[in-house]
């Protein structure tokens, strides 16, 4: 097959999606297919439509390539492609409207209060921040609605971090989300095909959270997988996982990362795109079911051509 | 069945040979993660080097590079020296050399230093792959695992990785508009001599410091070098930027006032020629030159033959001075068109250094800003900036940035400056309404006492 694999674009996580990329094209080439690669810019759509590949692996992360817009291209081209389609994407990099989603579905999350910049600047939202405080309790999450790897997630532990923890999450996005932290285990659950692979646990060496740079480095964040959990817990976290999977309309893979507490697992967020490079823990736990690398990208580029030929031959794809 | 790899197969478009990357498994980085020295523990790679990446896309007005502005250089002239080598020295020039450098290229670096009042032994110098070779070389012979090595806060980012990769315990002394302050570093050494430490060196950028930009005054260095003497501590006198003067007069080298006994210099042809020929120098005494010297055959055996004649073809035409007053010419306009811009588009809550040569404005702003997540912002804004903390090894300098001036023509840092200034702007109103207070400008800490993290500097006017 004569396989694109898209990769780079403007998000803060081109670095990781180039290092998913080479991944994945190496898998490619090892299984005998056609590479293309191609970096997305402007030219992206006369390239495809140059290009004619049969599948397009979307190795992309962050707004632009995992929130539904090349998807929407690539569904507009007719090329099948690997992943959640346009609305499973748009929702999980929403934050807040997957949350809304969630709680409507009965799927545990952990509460939380969103505000764009226009609220505080012209709809005095400042105002409301003492009674938010007051429901969420300290320490809470302060993140960007819209970005993936925990960049500007912020804690903010009293009162006064809070503004400067806000101020920080809307550099990254012009919505953000207060959000109950939530203590407890550090839990992603990858979903293949419906299917929730292995738990993996991400046990921090040397901080008390989770930040962009120990996920992406090896040797400051220790990852086990299977998770050390007994078969109930280990059954209820995936069965959480697959049903928010389903619930946000997911299809091909995606990873579903949650917190283990006191009253049980919630869920924080759902990666419709999740990592591939050599730290990432979609493969990890693919691996742990004896899948390999290689095989893991086949076993995509395969269910990807099922989902299209089923789309196709039953009308027009969703 | 024959393993892929092997099968051979004409490189077709995008076909790149089989590489092994994919057959990489976590079982695999378990495996190296044991293998690696203790060192690389502190080797670190960050966030921001991701975020760096972005900053080189065609579209961002990049702030961040530390590159001088090598367009000027004249090709036809660099054309007829590297085909003069080819005549006249091909044989030599794609030769090995000498690992501590030709006695041609040291005579080109002997005018150099003349032209700042220095006068080595040509016996005192080892040519360098560049000065940061320089840096990790002296690094590399001075310091045990846990030696103190003393700095600059904030430092010239490129030191830190260089310090770190020989498990070194830095230690950073704040900075003002005089450079180094000393008498936190008297402080400093009284500490660590009361623990029984001594500090292998003192590394300092004196004159128009990367990144503060700002530059030691003549008391403060006749007070480093006594007191360096007096300790009997090394000085790293790292000067890349010291011909780069727009206005003011010069100050006397660290290397010219202590003699050279206890000063080790850094000089390099990077700022003043060129970065990509990768030749710069260090001048020590004897013994801890034929150390370097041992480190350096270990290193890369010598420095580039081909450069290292490019070098002396180059200063054999007599007019490396006037290039150099042609490279001041345009920086001054550049550091004068980035000073009015930040004047016009920061806002009051933000100061910045006003650098009399060099490459580099440093700029603070309120302390509930962090300039990496600022990056970010700026970033969807199409412009780049260093942030601060990558000059601190202690997490300090977060509300700081990186401003380089050298690297941009005019009409591109003005706008540069203006959507910083405009992101800064849009962060500082966020907070006064959150926080429904117009705070303060952080005090400025005009005083000489008092320990800031940044480089405390006059409110602007």
């Amino acid at each position: 097959m004569r396989v694109a694999v898209l990769r780079g674009g403007s998000s803060l996580e081109h670095g990781v999606s180039l290092r998913s990329a080479a991944r994945v094209e190496d898998a490619l080439r090892e299984l005998g297919h056609e590479v293309i690669g191609i970096d997305v810019d402007r030219e992206l759509v006369s390239r495809l439509r140059a290009e004619r590949p049969d599948v397009v692996f979307i190795a992309l992360h962050g707004p632009g390539g995992e929130d539904g817009t090349v998807q929407e291209l690539l569904e507009i081209l007719g090329l099948p492609y690997t992943g959640p389609g346009v609305a499973a994407c748009a929702l999980c990099m929403d934050k807040v409207a997957a949350k809304h989603e969630m709680r409507a579905a009965g799927l545990p999350t952990p509460d939380w209060a969103a505000f764009n910049a226009t609220a505080f600047h012209q709809l005095g939202a400042a105002d409301t921040l003492e009674e938010i405080e007051e429901r969420l309790g300290f320490p809470l999450v302060v993140k960007p609605a819209s970005q993936g790897s925990s960049l500007g997630v912020e804690f903010a532990s009293s009162r006064d971090e809070v503004p400067e923890a806000l101020v920080a999450a809307f550099s990254y996005d012009d919505r953000v989300l207060l959000e109950r932290y939530v203590r407890g285990r550090e839990l992603a659950v990858s979903v293949l095909d419906s299917e929730a692979l292995p738990v993996v646990e991400a046990i921090p060496r040397d901080q008390d959270f989770f930040n962009f740079e120990a996920r992406y480095e090896i040797g400051r964040t220790e990852y086990v997988c299977p998770a050390d959990l007994d078969a109930g817990e280990t059954r209820r976290v995936q069965e959480l996982a697959t049903r928010t999977y389903e619930t946000l309309g997911c299809s091909g893979f995606s990873r579903v990362d949650l917190m283990l507490g006191d009253d049980g697992p919630q869920v924080l967020e759902v990666n419709a795109i999740p990592g591939l490079t050599d730290t990432s823990l979609f493969p990890m736990a693919a691996e742990a079911t004896g899948l390999g690398f290689t095989q893991l990208v086949g076993r995509i580029l395969e269910s990807t051509r099922l989902r299209h030929e089923a789309a196709t031959s039953g009308g027009r794809s969703a | 069945m024959t393993d892929p790899r092997e099968r051979p197969e004409a490189p077709g478009r995008d076909e790149a040979p089989r590489r092994r990357r994919a057959h990489t498994t976590s079982r695999d980085l378990e495996r190296y993660a044991g293998l690696f020295a203790r060192r690389t523990q502190v080797m670190r790679s960050s966030a921001m080097r991701d975020l760096m990446a972005i900053t080189a896309r065609p579209e961002v007005i990049s702030l961040a590079g530390g590159l001088p502005d090598t367009s000027t250089f004249p090709a036809e002239s660099f054309a007829a020296q590297m085909t003069r080598i080819a005549h006249e020295s091909s044989a030599e020039a794609l030769q090995y050399g000498p690992t501590e450098g030709f006695e041609e290229t040291k005579h080109c670096i002997l005018e150099v230093m003349a032209a700042e009042g220095m006068a080595p032994d040509p016996a005192d110098l080892i040519v360098t792959t560049g000065g940061q070779q320089a840096i990790d070389l002296i690094a590399k012979t001075l310091l045990n695992p846990g030696d103190p090595v003393i700095c600059e806060a904030p430092t010239y980012p490129g030191a830190v990785p260089a310090f770190c990769s020989y498990e070194a315990d830095v230690h950073q002394v704040s900075t003002d508009d005089e450079g180094m302050r000393i008498d936190e570093l008297e402080e400093l050494l009284s500490a660590l001599a009361v623990a029984g430490r001594r500090p292998k060196f003192i590394y300092s950028v004196p004159s128009f410091q990367n990144p503060a930009g700002v530059t030691m005054s003549e008391g403060r260095r006749r007070r480093l070098v006594r007191l360096a003497r007096e300790h009997e501590v090394l000085i790293c006198e790292d000067n890349p930027y010291g011909l780069l003067r727009y206005d003011g007069d010069p100050q006397p080298t660290l290397y010219s006032l202590d003699g050279g006994d206890y000063v080790l210099y850094l000089g390099t042809f990077s700022k003043i020629l060129s970065p990509g020929i990768r030749v710069g120098w260090v001048a020590a005494p004897p013994p801890v030159l034929e150390k370097i010297g041992l480190g350096k055959q270990a290193a890369d055996l010598c420095t580039s033959t081909l450069t290292q004649y490019f070098v002396r073809e180059y200063f054999g035409e007599g007019r490396w001075r006037e290039y150099i007053d042609d490279l001041i010419e345009i920086y001054r306009d550049r550091r004068d068109a980035m000073l009015d811009a930040l004047e016009r588009h920061f806002p009051e809550q933000a100061e910045w250094t006003r650098p009399e040569g060099g490459l580099f404005v440093w700029a603070t702003l309120p302390d509930y800003i962090d300039t990496t997540d600022l990056l970010a912002k700026a970033l969807r804004e199409n412009v780049a900036f260093v942030p601060g903390r990558a000059a601190y090894v202690d997490g300090r300098g977060g509300s700081s940035m990186r401003l380089n001036f050298s690297a941009s023509p005019e009409e591109e840092l003005r706008e540069g400056i203006r959507r910083i200034g405009q992101v800064v702007s849009e962060q500082v109103e966020l907070y006064e309404t959150i926080t429904g207070e117009h705070r303060a400008a952080p005090e400025a800490d005009e005083g000489v006492e008092g320990g800031g993290d940044v480089v405390p500097l006059p409110k602007r006017s």
